[in-house]
């Protein structure tokens, strides 16, 4: 009876989490160009219309690119530190983790204004470079995270045993250390590129006017209507967003990444 | 391999980088916005370096403090009806078998990183007269004829807890996962029911986790800055929402600058709370 109670609930929150996103599903696929649910019609047109509309197809690459390359950027910022903080005892270099940490708990508008301060300051606002740094540096929070969670989980025994047989850190760094944290390397990767992805508020304040990124494209079309098109694209990213989860799952401990100490621990 | 402090300038070397960025690309902007905060607008959109309270004065207007009592009463009924679902939800979910557990938190984390833009849309779909759920009632005979439900501050609340309920459960996790399940047997074995259990051992053993996530979920929800102007009226606007426009629409930085100092300043005040209620719970 309780285990009953337990998955109706389960099930529920399910179908509430879900629900906006099956009925924009259903509405992507209605034959006339109107939001109907249930769908009037079938249609994939609206997926189509994704990759072809120069505006819809821009914006895609726009958003990829960019989320690529502030990825890549995050993780460079965040291996060496993270490295530097396991490899020394530098109590002092704390203070730059927490630097990183501080832009993902506060209210996103406000590293979005302090951006846009800064590039307005130094004559770059609008220049599409300038969101890749203020993506890195944004996210720079979760290759941080993931990457102090590897480090720590390499066993200083192996690293002893490579340095007494006369390898020097970097050799270390390349052969025994690199191999373990490699999960983490990516996973962090991932986490950053997806949330760039989905960013909206710190693109528009730093290149939206000149740059359509996917989030501010969608935003800029619901005010002329909406459509199906839209919609399509929601899809898209939703199911874009779950793969690059799945995938982390997949290859990497998911519940130890969000702090769910492993059994053997 | 000895772990010592760093002593040679090759040895500082590779933090050298990500110092570098992080002070450039994150303390200046801080700092420049500070700065801001306190310039002089001028006539046209602009502004000039200064020292002047004037931005800071208008948060004395009524208007101001309208919009602040509305985001903080927002925020706060948000993290309650968040924490509220997402702590009894994160107990089962910790104590899922692994499988399932990956599933939930693949789902989880897909929702969290969606944009507030896709968010904002979902949801106005879900409730509007054409596509939404009042279509659903009607066809069950519920209701007469569809109606759209946004904006309102209804759907606004639903949007937001929507949000914040995959945060809420991802700060919970990790205390949920690691508590000791002994302490819950130990109850069931003395007679008492799950549910009892649930309230009179688990609750009570993680307070200073609920506060802490109480605070954060409050915070979250303090950045939201779409949901208002997607779902909500004008009157709905939120402290995030004003920053905005301020900036981008009324060209006005330096008020926009102060606000989110103030904004800083809140939320700095409230992480500490967090970080110290949680700190206590370990030394318990």
């Amino acid at each position: 009876m309780a285990r009953k109670l337990n998955a109706f609930i389960a099930g529920l929150i399910a179908l509430l989490l879900s629900a906006p996103i099956l009925v924009v599903a259903g509405v992507s696929v209605n034959a006339k160009r109107s939001l109907d649910f249930p769908p009037k019609g079938f249609s994939l047109a609206w997926y189509a219309e994704v990759f072809t509309d120069p505006g819809w197809r821009g914006a895609l690459v726009a958003s990829l690119v960019v989320a690529v390359l502030s990825a890549a950027l995050a993780v460079a910022i965040a291996f060496p530190l993270a490295w530097f903080l396991w490899r020394w005892r530098a109590p002092w270099a704390r203070a730059f983790e927490m630097l990183g940490m501080t832009p993902f708990i506060l209210p996103p508008v406000i590293t979005a204004l302090g951006f846009l301060s800064f590039w307005t300051t130094f004559d770059q606002y609008g220049a599409p470079w300038t969101v890749v740094v203020s993506h890195a540096v944004f996210f720079v929070t979760l290759p941080l995270v993931t990457l102090s969670m590897g480090f720590a989980a390499v066993d200083r025994s192996y690293v002893e045993a490579a340095s007494t047989m006369g390898a020097d850190d970097r050799t270390v760094l390349r052969t025994v250390v690199m191999p373990l944290v490699r999960p983490y390397v990516i996973s962090g990767f991932a986490f950053a590129f997806v949330l760039s992805l989905n960013e909206y508020i710190v693109a528009y304040m730093v290149v939206g006017f000149t740059l359509e990124t996917l989030p501010i494209k969608i935003f800029n079309a619901l005010r002329y209507g909406y459509t199906p098109t839209m919609a399509a694209v929601t899809v898209l990213f939703v199911l874009l967003t779950g793969l690059v989860f799945g995938l982390i799952a997949r290859f990497g401990d998911l519940p130890r990444l969000l702090g769910a100490w492993a059994r053997h621990d | 391999m000895i772990r010592r402090a760093p002593r040679s300038l090759a040895e500082h070397a590779p933090i050298l980088f990500p110092a570098l960025m992080l002070i450039v690309f994150f303390v200046i902007p801080f700092s420049l916005m500070i700065a801001v905060s306190v310039a002089r607008r001028v006539p046209g959109g602009f502004y000039e370096p200064d020292f002047v309270f004037a931005n800071y004065e208008r948060f004395l207007t009524a208007f101001f403090g309208g919009v602040l009592a509305f985001s903080l009463e927002l925020a706060g009924l948000v993290a309650v009806l968040a924490v509220g679902v997402a702590f009894p939800f994160t107990y089962r979910l910790a104590r899922l078998p692994r499988a399932a557990q990956v599933r939930w938190l693949v789902f989880l984390l897909s929702i969290l990183s969606l944009s507030e833009v896709i968010i904002g849309f979902a949801w106005s779909t879900l409730l509007s007269r054409t596509a939404g759920i009042t279509n659903l009632f009607v066809a069950l005979g519920l209701m007469a004829e569809a109606q759209s439900l946004t904006p309102s501050f209804g759907a606004l609340l639903a949007g937001m807890v929507y949000q914040a309920f995959p945060y809420t459960v991802l700060v919970l996790y990790p205390a949920l996962a690691r508590l000791d399940p002994s302490l819950v047997e130990a109850a069931r074995t003395l007679g008492s029911s799950p549910v009892r259990a649930f309230f009179t051992v688990v609750v009570p053993a993680l307070r200073s986790t609920i506060v802490a996530t109480l605070i954060m979920a409050f915070v979250f929800a303090l950045g939201s800055y779409l949901l208002p102007q997607l779902l909500g009226r004008p009157q709905h606007w939120t402290l995030s929402v004003l920053i905005t426009d301020q900036a981008i629409y009324q060209s006005n930085m330096p008020f926009a600058a102060a606000m989110a100092v103030f904004l800083v300043l809140v939320s700095l005040a409230l992480v500490a709370l967090a970080l110290l209620a949680g700190r206590r719970k370990e030394e318990a």
